[in-house]
């Protein structure tokens, strides 16, 4: 699960990461109200207004201004960012529209530093990586100067351990025209600590900070914030319910999510219900290759009930894009009776008016071919997964 | 011969009394699996019944704990079916227990509670399958877990995989071809998990029963690229590989937890070029995977 930026800078506090000051707003008027309330309490005129979305390079897509004319420019300001489409190279072309501003500080800036933590599959520890590269793109990062990222794992035993965060930061070399430079470097270790902390408690995918700034005074700030959520700890995180922002969701998904499935959003026209997330991979796959485009990913998964299934069948009939639907059942856990049952159950309520063709396998393969057949609805029967592919491909393309 | 499961493996099922762990017990006890014990916190005393393969009534008694299970029974293997926040727990005692082999079945573990997992599993002589995974299956003599028997038959092939219904699509297609399995393995589909590619195939090589192997990945991290460097060093029997995915959309997890293109990194494409290049075929489509292990025969 994804978070806003403000939201993110909320959790760093509680765990004494530095953030500059700053007011999350919904409307010109609080924009206005919070750009003069952060200029006052800081003394500092300048103020940046921020378009809160999801995705990153909000920056470079015109999404960040500097505003030091007051209170009036930022609700001028605020009054362009809200309502926009913002498109950053994160969004897709079409963007995504800014409901939220967060209005944030001025800072003097010497350096911009990336600070991230990641699971890392092959050594199966939280990684913490930082690099002199800050405000760029960690992958290009990675891709291009390889050496300037530098990793600890982090063993759970004992945590991020304070000679790690110290390797860290002499590799960053923060003491590079620093006077503070002792005082950077404390702070510096005492945010990594904090951060490692914060990533295992908080059950994080991903925490990063990039940028991260050393100020001209030699203060560290993290001046960004991106916070995704293991989706699987969600039932130990209730306060995760409240950050959750609906408006940044695709709305299928999200409705699948709720119903128990699991379903991505693709761009063709072949709509797919499989159970197994390998196996609705694969169906993807084969029906791409004899010529179709998956409109969806859809796992119904092992346990499904009637319900959900019916469910799942009718997401993909009340699609507009969907042409014909492939039902792709390779039953271990799963029963064929109870696919069948539930595409019979979601036609008879939504109507059929999409060519189907159903491969069913497995357990119940007998029952469930025979309430397909009963129930008078036009489905072309496949024997197996490739002349399912070949037939709803055919099928759409006629 | 097979590998880690054979007719003599003596189950405990963590979780035999939930909803899940008593529908797949029972289906397990059916097939012939030796369940001598189950376990659910609380409900120690109780019997657990069901019918063995020749329609016997077989009565399984359940523990509060692991530790107890195996002292009364000499269970030494867990099979796990605990909901995802208890599951890692259900691990760790297992494994106190005494337990070599552990396989969890549970989706949605956080992650962090396997990292965690396999700290401590640290320097200990145990063997962790899953999570998120269908199990492990040698034909004829012993399934724990989800898999539908039905479609096995005992053979030569080793089988092994991220995925649970993809395999049986796979194993259903060897069995066509009149190729049984030695052992079908299920690792799993989260991020951190317990034995990897590389730790099956290593049996595998190893097993006398076991002429060929189909290897089934999928999108994310990269494990099917260190396994492909492991075989083409190690490997003394043909591998033939299927990666699902190429058509997966980055950024997107794709039902399992591990199934990410994260950073560019993970690609189905990345993963084939790796297989490939180590000498590994690699079948074109999800239909060919039988008969592209049957053309290294």
């Amino acid at each position: 699960m994804k978070i806003h930026e403000y939201q993110g800078k909320q959790i760093f506090a509680r765990y004494g990461i530095p953030i500059p000051k700053g007011i999350p707003c919904f409307s010109v008027e609080e924009a206005e109200a919070a750009a003069k309330r952060v200029s006052e309490e800081t003394g500092i005129p300048v103020v940046v207004v921020k378009a809160q979305i999801h995705a990153g390079g909000r920056g470079k897509g015109g999404g960040v201004k500097v505003v030091k004319g007051g209170a009036a420019e930022a609700r001028e300001v605020a009054a362009k960012l809200l309502g926009m489409q913002l498109v950053t190279h994160q969004t897709g072309p079409e963007g995504q529209k800014v409901r939220r501003l967060y209005i944030e500080q001025g800072l003097d800036i010497a350096r911009e530093l990336y600070v991230g933590m990641v699971v890392d599959r092959e050594s199966r520890r939280v990684a913490i990586m930082a690099s002199t590269e800050g405000g760029v793109e960690i992958e290009k990062v990675a891709a291009e100067t390889p050496e300037k990222i530098l990793t600890e794992f982090v063993d759970p035993l004992l945590g991020l351990t304070p000679y790690q965060a110290r390797k860290l930061a002499f590799g960053l070399e923060l003491g590079q025209d620093n006077p503070n430079a002792k005082a950077t470097v404390k702070q510096f270790v005492k945010l990594a600590i904090s951060l490692a902390k914060l990533f295992e408690q908080e059950d994080c995918s991903l925490c990063e900070i990039n940028p991260l700034v050393i100020t001209k005074t030699g203060d560290v700030v993290a001046l960004d914030s991106k916070i995704n959520f293991d989706d699987n700890a969600t039932d130990r995180h209730r306060e995760w319910a409240e950050l959750q922002d609906v408006d940044e969701e695709d709305p299928v998904e999200l409705e699948a999510k709720g119903a128990g499935l699991s379903y991505v959003s693709l761009d063709g026209d072949i709509g797919c219900l499989v159970n197994g997330a390998g196996l609705a991979m694969s169906t993807m796959d084969i029906i791409q290759h004899y010529g179709g485009e998956p409109a969806n990913f859809l796992d119904v998964g092992g346990g499904a009930t009637k319900e959900q299934v019916t469910k799942a069948f009718s997401m993909i009939l009340s699609s507009q894009k969907v042409k014909g639907i492939f039902v792709n059942i390779f039953g271990g856990i799963m029963r064929c009776d109870v696919i069948a049952e539930g595409i019979v159950a979601a036609t008879k309520e939504l109507g059929l008016k999409v060519p189907l063709v159903v491969r069913l396998e497995g357990t119940k393969v007998d029952e469930g071919k025979q309430i397909l057949q009963a129930s008078g609805l036009e489905i072309q029967a496949a024997d197996s997964m490739a002349d399912g592919a070949q037939k709803i491909v055919a099928a759409v393309k006629a | 011969m097979a590998i880690l499961v054979d007719r003599n493996t003596r189950v405990v099922v963590q979780g035999i009394t939930g909803s899940a762990g008593s529908f797949h017990t029972t289906q397990c006890i059916a097939y012939g699996t030796q369940v001598v014990a189950g376990c659910t916190p609380g409900r120690g005393g109780e019997s657990f019944e069901a019918a063995g393969p020749g329609g016997e009534k077989v009565v399984v008694p359940v523990f509060d704990t692991v530790s107890q299970a195996v002292a009364a029974t000499g269970a030494d293997t867990s099979c796990i079916f605990v909901p995802a926040l208890g599951a890692a727990d259900a691990v760790l005692e297992a494994v106190d227990a005494g337990c070599s082999l552990v396989v969890a079945i549970t989706e949605g573990i956080p992650v962090m509670d396997m990292v965690r997992v396999r700290r401590a599993l640290e320097g200990k002589n145990v063997r962790l399958i899953g999570p998120n995974c269908p199990g492990i299956i040698t034909p004829g003599q012993c399934k724990l877990g989800i898999m539908p028997g039905h479609v096995h038959r005992p053979g030569k092939i080793g089988v092994v995989s991220r995925s649970g219904t993809l395999t049986y699509e796979a194993v259903g297609q060897l069995t066509g071809l009149g190729l049984g399995q030695s052992t079908a393995i299920g690792i799993g589909g989260d991020p951190v998990g317990g034995m990897d590619f590389i730790d099956v195939l290593t049996l595998f090589n190893q097993d006398p029963d076991t002429v060929g192997v189909l290897m089934i990945g999928e999108i994310g991290g990269n494990a099917e690229e260190k396994a492909a460097a492991w075989i083409r060093q190690n490997m003394s029997k043909p591998v033939a590989a299927f990666i699902a995915g190429r058509t997966a959309p980055p950024g997107k997890r794709m039902g399992h937890a591990g199934a990410i293109i994260s950073g560019g990194k993970g690609t189905a494409a990345d993963k084939i070029a790796a297989l490939e290049s180590a000498g590994i075929k690699v079948a074109p489509t999800p239909a060919e995977m039988g008969a592209t292990l049957q053309s290294l025969l």
